[in-house]
């Protein structure tokens, strides 16, 4: 493996930690999104190159699914609810931001130390991706831990799958990538129905089809 | 003969940087205006105003004291040898090695030190919003370059800026340190140099003023010299970034006068870059909140802690 | 004579002026003698002991006194590392001496400051030329005592009994941590002297449990967090010279009983004591200047930043502590220089601010910034020497606070070698909270000086301060004089250094007199250098050119009008920035560190009475850590009184009770060990 490809690997996988922590800063929901479309794309980007270099075409479709699914529909999606439903668009959180920012960084740092520890024998490019898919799974995690809004926790459960996806890439060799990639990218459309449901009913009491249809006027 | 050759040449960098500070800011607002499709200023207009400004009858206020007199001068000085001390069209002149980036930052802070001072002299509140302020960024951007150097020095085995850019000519490469260490450097020198989204440098308001809130009581002269400073720091924090993370060009120790030409002629195209970045930047962003900066300013300081960590813990970083 | 009997004469010499000033009291000379006297004596131990650092001696033979003990006697010795500290101190004894002469004559009760004055310079004297335990304890409580004695001097003002009380409780506990440390130290052996306990091999955990000790029981005096709680309180409350010998001299004195004991006598280092002095260094200097900045009293302001200077210290000591644990003696040494100069660039500035702040007491009356201003007009000499103070604390280049900065930044880089993972997490985040409270001091600093010597005055008395004499000026300006010097040209003290760092760390930075244009080139010239000399000729030159062509070029017309005011006047100055104003931006960044609350009552619509800001700190140390101790000993206490008023029977049930319990702890050892 020659230096070139493993400082994009790296440098790749370092934006993606710069990308989660940017999610941390954001107050309001549309830049959210689309910050997080933007990981979606670094994680695109970063399991592309993963699959040129390992010589593995069948990465490209996992990159090719983050890209479409993660990167434009779902938050085009997400940004076309908050408009319709009338979601409050600031997200508050329960730490300044400051704080949070500071235990980020402290997150990182003993992922890091974990990862290089646990891994010591393992391909050190290997290693230190992993190192970096911990953090940005655990930077996820802290996202959904100090913020009150829903949507804001959806975008941090998808950025800790981000991360799971980085780290079985990473991890040359683990089986039914693809198809782990697709059951998950399933899981968390139905995450996000599921959300959307229960705000239908909280607002309408009610998810029984007919009776939206008669609510709305359309059978009389 | 050596050694005068060489003291010309230091001397040329440190005439270079005076003359070139108000071209670059004249530049800048000239793009500004034209990005917002205004025909804007001359880009000479910079020359003028300072020499209509020195041409003025200074009015001071009636408290002033020595220190507001001679503060100008001071700061003048300390922000010429800090530029005077980046390489911009060759490395390791015959006075490079007296001061290091960590002694460039603290060259940078005296000045900083002193505005702040003259700022608070006359006693109204505006100095005193200006001041209180302006040292509550720099408790945050000084400490993000210290991390940003460190980053820097841990890479390249040295704090010399002359021995930096030489390393970052030969070795450069993809580093996520590095590129943490740029996003970091770029807001702390937004930061530094008032622009927006931190202070906005056309505007005297309350709301958008941090440094021309400390500067508020000076004319003439002194503001002639004031201003030329702010300019020259402009200068200095672009050099800086360009030398560091755009070497390419800049003329090795002791090559002849075509090297130093093509340094020249890099260093005023990485300039013009640098500078139309600057006003698509500012123009396309709105200024923030005063306190909405110190957690902008917290994310450059854990960039550059985050960089030095990984510099610390692994080599391939 | 020799060099140790030298020291011990100008000992004696200012014991006897102690008894003098008892004898003296009363009579309009004997400021004026006192001072004068301990001047002269001072000077002289200064050059004895700097003369004998420079030319490079051996250890001293050491001088034996048939005092103490009868066994043992009270061994006094002087070697390079002592050497140093005597330079140090007695510098700064001389400097207040000199102040003093001047300060002295405003001093309401004379009687209760001279007597202990020189006996506090003959104290830290001791202390740092003790050669066994027995005489440094002994000579360590002296010095404790004569400085209470000084706190309490004006101890009907408000504060002070409460400050010379919490002083008293804090150097007990200091002197109990010191005293185990020392018995562990001599070990079962009980050999007390320095020479014997440095040739004992000490096993690993009573060389933990040692400095452990010795961080209570040093970093207590010195300031550590969070043992820190006594010296706000402490060194504002003496007068102003003695404060400055509590704060500049006093600490450093702490600060050489823990290098002593951690570097000399206790023989190899481990790793994990360098985490746990790094760890209480950084956090020690971010918190003390965070206080600092929030600080309306002056020298409450300054006692802080003594705080978090003392913390710059011990995050450098700790560094040389990792350094040699891990056999790189270079880097160790460049810490251990660092870490010495540190001392000695804090000593000299922070009496130069003491010094400032207490020609404005004298001045005006006033310690609380938000009753100064202006006193830039009154009190030009004053303004340039705090203005020099100001700019040597907050590390700025010409200056020698920058240069120890520098030198520990350096040191910091050479980090990434240290094989154990732990340090390399730890020493990142220690270098940006230097960073971080280098900021802070700067902020602190204009703070303080903008708004006691700039702007317009805020009461009659900051409108009419005159000059103070020319003795407390003359010893200002030597100090500010010699904080340019040292600046300017630290090669010679780095040179100067080298023997004590050698022999504590055996390795020493490479010489640097032969740099060329005296420059300080601490590894390689490649790596890193500086040269003062060259910063400072280019920022005159510049200065001064720039002067020159304004004037030659621009109009040199001038006029005075009132100040610029948005067309509403303003000629109340209450209307400027105060301290807490100035400080509200930081407040509001890092207030969640010591939970700062801010209150305003606003009056109902139509009520002309005056809205009320209130703003609410605390020192958390004291909350989390003190107050609850203080409860539970009171407690204890409350409980174990009913034992003062049992009747006689119950009395003698207690001493029966306790020899069955004796007599059946006995059987039992007796049938387990049989």
């Amino acid at each position: 493996m020659d230096t070139f490809s493993l400082d994009v690997a790296h440098m790749l996988a370092g934006t993606m930690v710069l990308v989660s922590f940017m999610l941390l800063y954001q107050d309001r929901m549309f830049a959210l999104l689309n910050v997080f479309a933007m990981h979606a794309v670094v994680l695109s980007a970063s399991v592309a190159w993963q699959a040129h270099i390992q010589n593995a075409p069948h990465l490209y479709v996992p990159a090719a699914i983050a890209l479409v699914l993660k990167g434009i529909i779902i938050p085009v999606a997400l940004h076309r609810v908050v408009i319709k439903l009338g979601i409050h668009r600031g997200i508050e959180t329960v730490v300044g931001v400051g704080p949070t920012l500071l235990f980020g960084v402290g997150l990182t740092a003993l992922s890091m130390v974990v990862m290089l520890k646990a891994a010591e024998t393992a391909d050190p490019l290997a290693r230190e991706d992993l190192a970096f898919a911990l953090s940005i799974l655990l930077l996820g995690l802290l996202m959904m831990v100090t913020r009150r809004n829903a949507v804001s926790q959806i975008i941090g459960f998808m950025s800790i799958e981000n991360g799971l996806i980085l780290a079985a890439t990473a991890a040359r060799g683990m089986p039914l990538v693809v198809e782990i990639s697709v059951a998950f990218s399933v899981l968390v459309a139905f995450i996000v129905i599921g959300v959307f449901l229960f705000r239908i009913r909280e607002r309408f009491d009610s998810v029984d089809l007919q009776a939206l249809d008669e609510f709305r006027g359309e059978r009389r | 003969m050596v050694l005068i050759l060489n003291l010309i040449t230091q001397g040329a960098q440190m005439m270079l940087v005076l003359i070139l500070a108000p071209l670059l800011l004249g530049y800048t607002r000239k793009l500004k205006a034209r990005l917002l499709r205004r025909q804007g200023p001359p880009v000479l207009q910079p020359y003028r105003d300072l020499l209509r400004l020195i041409r003025k009858e200074a009015v001071l206020a009636e408290n002033a004291s020595w220190l507001f007199r001679s503060g100008p001068y001071l700061i003048f000085a300390a922000t010429w040898v800090a530029a005077a001390l980046v390489p911009t069209f060759a490395v390791q002149l015959q006075f490079s090695w007296t001061a290091d980036l960590i002694a460039l930052t603290a060259l940078i802070g005296s000045a900083r030190f002193f505005l702040a001072l003259v700022g608070m002299d006359v006693g109204t509140s505006f100095g005193g919003i200006g001041s209180s302020r302006e040292m509550m960024f720099a408790s945050l951007a000084e400490p993000a370059m210290i991390m940003i150097v460190f980053t820097l020095a841990l890479l390249a085995g040295s704090t010399q800026l002359s021995v930096i850019a030489e390393f970052m000519q030969t070795h450069a490469s993809l580093r996520v340190s590095l590129g943490l260490a740029l996003i970091a450097l770029v807001i702390v020198a937004l930061a530094e140099n008032a622009r927006i989204p931190i202070d906005n440098p056309a505007t005297h308001l309350e709301l958008t003023m941090v440094h021309e809130a400390m500067v508020l009581e000076y004319s003439a002269r002194h503001l002639a010299v004031l201003e030329f400073a702010s300019a020259l720091k402009l200068l200095l924090y672009l050099s800086l970034i360009a030398c560091i993370f755009m070497p390419w060009g800049l003329a090795p120790a002791g090559s002849g006068l075509e090297a130093y030409a093509i340094g020249l002629i890099s260093y005023l195209g990485k300039l013009a870059v640098g500078g139309f970045l600057l006003a698509l930047f500012e123009t396309s962003i709105a200024k923030m909140r005063v306190f909405r900066v110190p957690d902008f300013l917290g994310i450059a300081l854990m960039l550059g802690l985050l960089g030095m960590l990984l510099r610390f813990v692994s080599r391939s970083f | 004579m020799s060099a140790v009997t030298l020291q011990m004469a100008c000992v004696a010499g200012l014991l006897g002026l102690a008894i003098l000033a008892i004898v003296l009291s009363g009579s309009k000379f004997s400021t004026a003698i006192i001072y004068s006297a301990s001047l002269v004596v001072s000077a002289i131990a200064l050059i004895g002991s700097l003369q004998w650092l420079l030319a490079n001696h051996a250890i001293d033979a050491g001088l034996t006194l048939p005092i103490g003990l009868p066994w043992l006697g009270a061994h006094f010795r002087l070697d390079a590392l002592a050497a140093f500290f005597l330079v140090v101190v007695n510098l700064g004894g001389g400097a207040a001496s000199l102040y003093g002469l001047g300060y002295g004559h405003h001093e309401p009760t004379p009687g209760r400051v001279l007597p202990f004055f020189p006996a506090f310079l003959a104290g830290m004297n001791l202390v740092v030329l003790a050669d066994d335990a027995f005489s440094y304890l002994l000579c360590w409580e002296f010095m404790s005592l004569v400085s209470w004695a000084l706190v309490m001097a004006h101890h009907r003002e408000a504060g002070n009994a409460k400050a010379g009380y919490v002083y008293l409780v804090m150097a007990s506990f200091g002197t109990l941590a010191l005293l185990l440390a020392f018995g562990l130290l001599a070990g079962p052996a009980g050999d007390y002297g320095f020479v014997a306990i440095r040739a004992a091999q000490h096993t690993s955990y009573v060389a933990a449990l040692v400095l452990i000790l010795m961080l209570l029981g040093a970093g207590s005096k010195a300031g550590l967090v969070p043992l820190h709680v006594w010296l706000p309180l402490a060194h504002p409350a003496a007068p102003s010279h003695v404060s400055a010998l509590m704060s500049g001299v006093m600490t450093k004195v702490a600060i050489y009983g823990f290098i002593r004991v951690v570097f000399d006598l206790l023989g190899p280092p481990t790793w994990q004591g360098s985490v746990v002095v790094l760890f209480l260094g950084s956090i020690t200097a971010v918190m003390g200047i965070l206080h600092a900045m929030m600080e309306k009293d002056l020298k409450r302001l300054l006692a802080y930043s003594t705080i978090e200077n003392v913390g710059i210290i011990f995050v450098s000591l700790g560094l040389a502590l990792a350094f040699k644990a891990n056999a790189m003696p270079a880097a160790a040494a460049l810490a251990m220089t660092a870490a010495l100069f540190h001392v000695l660039n804090h000593s000299i500035f922070k009496s130069l601010l003491f010094f400032g702040s207490g020609a404005i007491l004298t001045a005006t009356g006033e310690r609380d910034m938000e009753h100064l201003g202006g006193l830039i007009r009154g009190m030009p000499l004053t303004a340039f020497t705090f203005l020099a103070g100001c700019m040597a604390i907050s590390a700025l280049p010409p200056l020698n606070g920058f240069v120890s900065e520098w030198l520990i930044f350096q040191a910091i880089l050479l980090s990434p070698d240290l094989s154990q993972l732990g340090l390399k997490f730890l020493v990142p985040a220690v270098g940006a909270m230097l960073a971080l409270s280098a900021a802070l001091a700067a902020a602190c600093f204009v703070k303080a000086f903008g708004v006691s010597f700039l702007g317009r005055p805020r009461t009659t008395v900051a409108a009419g301060a005159q000059e103070v004499d020319r003795w407390s000026l003359a010893a200002m300006f030597i100090l500010a004089g010699l904080c340019l010097l040292i600046g300017i040209i630290p090669a010679p003290i780095i040179d100067m250094l080298a023997p004590v760092v050698n022999a504590l760390v055996a390795e020493r930075m490479p010489v640097q007199f032969a740099n060329p244009w005296l420059s300080i080139v601490p590894i390689a010239e490649s790596r890193s250098s500086y040269n003062g000399l060259l910063v400072f000729l280019f920022i005159t030159i510049s200065t001064l050119a720039a002067i020159e062509i304004i004037h030659r070029f621009a109009s040199r017309a001038v006029r005075r009008a009132p100040a610029w005011d948005c067309g509403f006047p303003d000629p109340s100055p209450a209307t400027q920035y105060t301290a807490g104003g100035f400080a509200q931006p930081i407040r509001r960044v890092f207030g969640p560190l010591f939970d700062a609350r801010e209150d305003v009552a606003m009056p109902a619509p139509g009520d002309t009475t005056a809205a009320r800001l209130t703003i609410r700190l605390r020192d958390l140390t004291w909350d989390v850590l003190y107050a609850p101790l203080a409860g539970a000993i009171w407690l204890a206490a409350e409980h174990l009184s009913h034992l003062q008023f049992l009747t006689i029977r119950k009395y003698l049930s207690l001493v029966f009770a306790l020899l069955v319990i004796l007599l059946f702890v006995l059987m039992l050892v007796m049938l387990v060990w049989s």
